[in-house]
């Protein structure tokens, strides 16, 4: 045997072996795609986390109305014109005033109400902390202390928004809370989960 | 030189490895320095393979897990939900169920190896033992899975075989119930076969296979030739002569194996997934029905050998009890192989022309079985009734009974026909054919 | 070696002896790759099955793959109310079908792969009128069946020679034997289709798959080749 193994060319065997290693390889992540992308959201959770349609025509001025997409809570609130007015009393007291991660808002409402109808407010109720859901604490004052001028709050750590869904300074939240895609159907039917193609 | 390879081994990762983990000597014991004989055929593929399908089987049985239901209402939409709205489940779904059958193909092959070349022998008596545990729970392990997808072949596949705990005496029905945990096959049944199908049985498995490969790692492996390499080393090393290390000489070999298992098992899977009903059965794509049974109830292929033998025994005292004692002795009288056989020799390229044709025999019939039990048994019609004793009954029944008896004779006669039987000479070193 | 080959073969020659079966069913002449046809089929089936039946299990979305727009499906094909993911349900309760039916139909999405092609193809031909049930219809291939002939409108009326076995037409339909047949082989496409959405992918992927598996079946047997010159 020892004789033998002189003969053999260590090159060609070296690279058989590569080559044998190299297309297994191939093979094994190609086997690997179908696994991996099973655990994907499945035809059924795609369809039932597609667009909703919410009638927006009975929210009045100051109200909010909780509805749900994609098992989320989406909060639509009218504010009245006093609400988007004092939006612009916080800007020194919030995280990120002027949208910088734009990654929580569409395109369509990288504005400052943070909407594409200046008064129609819409926005997933989960903080961006860790996933707790926050309340609304739309009126000023009251047991969220005197410079508290409406928002929304979160019970779990302590989290403050605007009306506008922006974080305030201190709070545990990094980032304001998510925009959804949205759009406007008509004058009063909102669909969820499809984006707007221009700005309203 | 010797030192020198010494410090080298503890160096580095592996070195800081070696310190805490034997895992250098882990691969020499099992791999680079385990010596198999260098005359393996083909035949010697079936265990690696048997090995890859189990891990297969396991990581595709996972990802299922993930999306099915093991609820009577739910399970069986939640199979088609994995075949229609999981990204690539209907892939996932197929390798499971062709893994399934070819688990047994592997299997039955593997088996058959071990008869021909004899290496049940002393002293592989507890390596076969492991291995017909393995059987057996492999066989466990289909019967609960079959029910999962809750079909009509499911539910009343799964109905047939736990009444056959009914036919046990005295304690029989309680029992069947005791397995159902209701009064039919209902959905306690099949939450408890899911339990079983996922997580008992594959432990048990898994424990079973590892006790395997360590009774053959220590007695090492037999070969065609049915020679003991051990009896001839190399004086210096203590390397058996006819010794080649596991790798990379049958890895690379296994290799090829393996890539045309892959063809086969691809082929079924991308273009004939039923296989022709006999992989997946027509009669499954129907929802359970308790009320409903099929015109025509057989167990999956692997089965029908034992179901065969169980219809072919009459009731006896009006008792189905022999028909399956017969059927669980079919399956368990393999664990005795290694003390019926009596000849000197173990390969059957040295016995004797009577044991090849014994063993051929129970091939046959091991195959007319299975084909038989996936028939109804009026399949042939009847015998004519002027005929006597055989009158009017089934002529596959009396087919069956035929080769039933053939069956076990092959084991019951083993130690007369194999000390009979006339050997040839055995050579004392392996040859390369 | 030769011995397990015949031992395989007769395995596989067994499966012939299988398919037996007591009714004569024509073998259905569909094509899975022909797009019009299930197109066809699905409108068909949409409008006439999907009415009792259901496809629990088939999504409208599916319909994409074969070569239906998503405008199409939306305005004619799905019922009001339900979104293009949604899967074919329909609205009758189990409980109401089973009374006026007698029995409830069953849901469609597998019953290609249940019953198989040739049998839905030979079946929605096999109808014909028999004045002893109280549907007034009945069937060659499924015998006192549930259904009445929904597509009657479409082939007419038939009837059965009851010596010969054979089915005549005795009352025209709106189609004639050929357009009615294609209905049929379009609706049969549809169904076994649909038994199967990803089918056509699937032997499509198993070609690439072996091809691969091929090329590296040359590369293990040179690398096998290769290092077994130690070993003599």
């Amino acid at each position: 045997m020892a004789n033998k193994s002189k003969k053999v060319n260590l090159d060609r065997r070296r690279f058989l072996v590569t080559a044998t290693s190299v297309t297994g390889a191939i093979g094994a992540t190609a086997l690997g795609v179908p696994f991996v992308s099973s655990m994907l959201p499945s035809e059924k959770a795609k369809a039932a986390g597609a667009s909703v349609q919410v009638d927006v025509s009975k929210v009045e001025q100051g109200n909010v109305l909780t509805t749900e997409w994609r098992g989320q809570p989406v909060w639509i609130l009218n504010r009245s014109d006093e609400m988007i007015d004092s939006l612009k009393n916080n800007p020194k007291k919030l995280a990120d005033p002027n949208l910088k991660v734009s990654s929580q808002q569409p395109k369509y409402c990288q504005n400052e109400t943070r909407s594409i109808k200046p008064n129609m407010l819409v926005i997933v109720g989960i903080c961006t902390h860790l996933g707790c859901a926050p309340s609304p604490r739309l009126s000023p004052k009251g047991d969220m202390g005197e410079n508290w001028e409406g928002g929304f709050f979160c019970p779990c750590h302590g989290s403050k928004f605007d009306l506008a869904g922006r974080v305030f300074k201190g709070s545990p939240a990094p980032t304001n809370l998510v925009v959804p895609p949205h759009k406007y159907l008509n004058e009063n039917t909102i669909v969820l989960g499809e984006d707007a193609k221009e700005k309203v | 030189m010797a030192k020198k390879n010494e410090s080298q081994d503890s160096a580095g990762l592996i070195g800081w490895i070696d310190e805490r983990f034997p895992l250098s000597s882990f691969i020499k014991n099992h791999l680079t320095e385990y010596y198999a004989p260098k005359n393996f055929n083909f035949w010697y593929l079936f265990g690696a393979l048997a090995l890859f399908v189990f891990v297969m089987q396991i990581l595709t049985g996972i990802f299922l897990t993930m999306h099915y239901k093991p609820d009577a209402a739910q399970a069986f939409a939640s199979v088609e939900y994995i075949m229609r709205d999981v990204s690539f489940g209907w892939l996932i779904r197929y390798m499971h169920s062709t893994g399934s059958s070819l688990f047994f193909v592997v299997i039955y092959l593997h088996m058959f190896k071990s008869l021909m070349y004899g290496s049940y022998q002393k002293p592989r008596e507890l390596l076969w033992i492991f291995g017909v545990a393995i059987f057996l729970a492999l066989m466990a392990e289909a019967f609960f899975g079959y029910l999962l997808p809750w079909g009509q072949m499911s539910y009343w596949g799964a109905q047939v075989i736990v009444n056959l705990f009914a036919a046990v005496p005295f304690i029989g029905p309680d029992l069947a119930e005791w397995v159902r945990g209701d009064y039919l096959i209902s959905d306690a049944t099949l939450n408890r076969f899911f339990a079983f199908h996922v997580i008992a049985l594959p432990l048990a498995l898994a424990g079973l296979i590892l006790t395997h490969l360590i009774a053959l790692h220590e007695v090492g492996s037999n070969n065609p030739d049915g020679v003991e390499i051990k009896n001839y080393k190399d004086k210096k090393t203590g390397i058996p002569l006819d010794g080649i290390p596991f790798h990379p000489y049958y890895t690379v070999k296994d290799l090829i194996g393996l890539t045309v298992f892959l063809i086969v098992f691809a082929s079924i899977i991308f273009f004939a997934p039923e296989m022709g009903g006999y992989f997946l059965e027509a009669n499954n794509f129907v929802p359970a029905d308790p009320l409903v049974t099929p015109s025509h109830i057989a167990p999956v292929w692997y089965f029908t050998p034992f179901y065969s033998i169980l219809r072919a025994v009459p009731p006896i005292l009006n008792s189905q009890f022999p028909g399956v004692a017969a059927m669980g002795l079919s399956v368990l009288i393999f664990a005795f192989v290694p003390w019926l056989d009596k000849s000197p020799v173990r390969s059957i390229r040295y016995k004797g022309i009577l044991f090849k044709k014994w063993l051929g025999a129970f091939v046959v019939s091991f195959i007319i079985l299975g084909y038989l039990g996936t028939v109804p048994s009026t399949i042939w019609g009847q015998f004519p009734s002027v005929l006597p004793l055989l009158g009017g009954s089934d002529v596959a029944t009396v087919v069956a009974r035929i080769f039933t008896i053939i069956y076990f004779s092959f084991f019951i006669l083993m130690p007369i026909y194999s000390k009979k039987s006339i050997t040839k000479p055995v050579p004392t070193r392996v040859t390369m054919k | 070696m030769k011995k397990i080959i015949i031992f395989i073969l007769l395995l596989i020659q067994s499966s012939f002896i299988f398919a037996s079966e007591e009714v004569y069913l024509e073998k259905a002449p569909i094509d899975l790759s022909d797009q019009p046809s299930l197109q066809k089929g699905a409108r068909t089936f949409i409008n006439y099955c999907l009415n009792c039946h259901s496809a629990k299990y088939m999504r409208y979305n599916k319909l994409l793959d074969i070569g239906l727009s998503k405008k199409d499906i939306k305005e004619n094909l799905l019922f009001t109310g339900k979104k293009i993911g949604d899967p074919m349900e329909i609205s009758m309760p189990v409980k109401e079908s089973k009374k006026w039916f007698g029995a409830t139909p069953p849901d469609l999405s597998v019953t290609a792969r249940s019953r198989g092609s040739d049998w839905i193809y030979s079946y929605m031909k096999g109808f014909y009128r028999d004045s002893s049930r109280e549907i007034g219809w009945n069937n060659i291939v499924y015998v006192n069946s549930a259904m009445p002939h929904i597509l009657w409108e479409l082939q007419g009326e038939q009837e059965l020679d009851k010596i010969t076995g054979e089915l005549s037409l005795i009352k025209a339909g709106k189609l004639n034997e050929k357009e009615y047949d294609s209905v049929i082989v379009d609706l049969t496409n549809y169904i076994t289709y649909m038994s199967e959405p990803d089918q056509l992918k699937r032997k499509k992927m198993g070609f690439y798959v072996v091809g691969f598996l091929l090329l590296l079946l040359v590369l293990t047997i040179k690398l096998k080749k290769e290092f077994w010159k130690d070993i003599k």
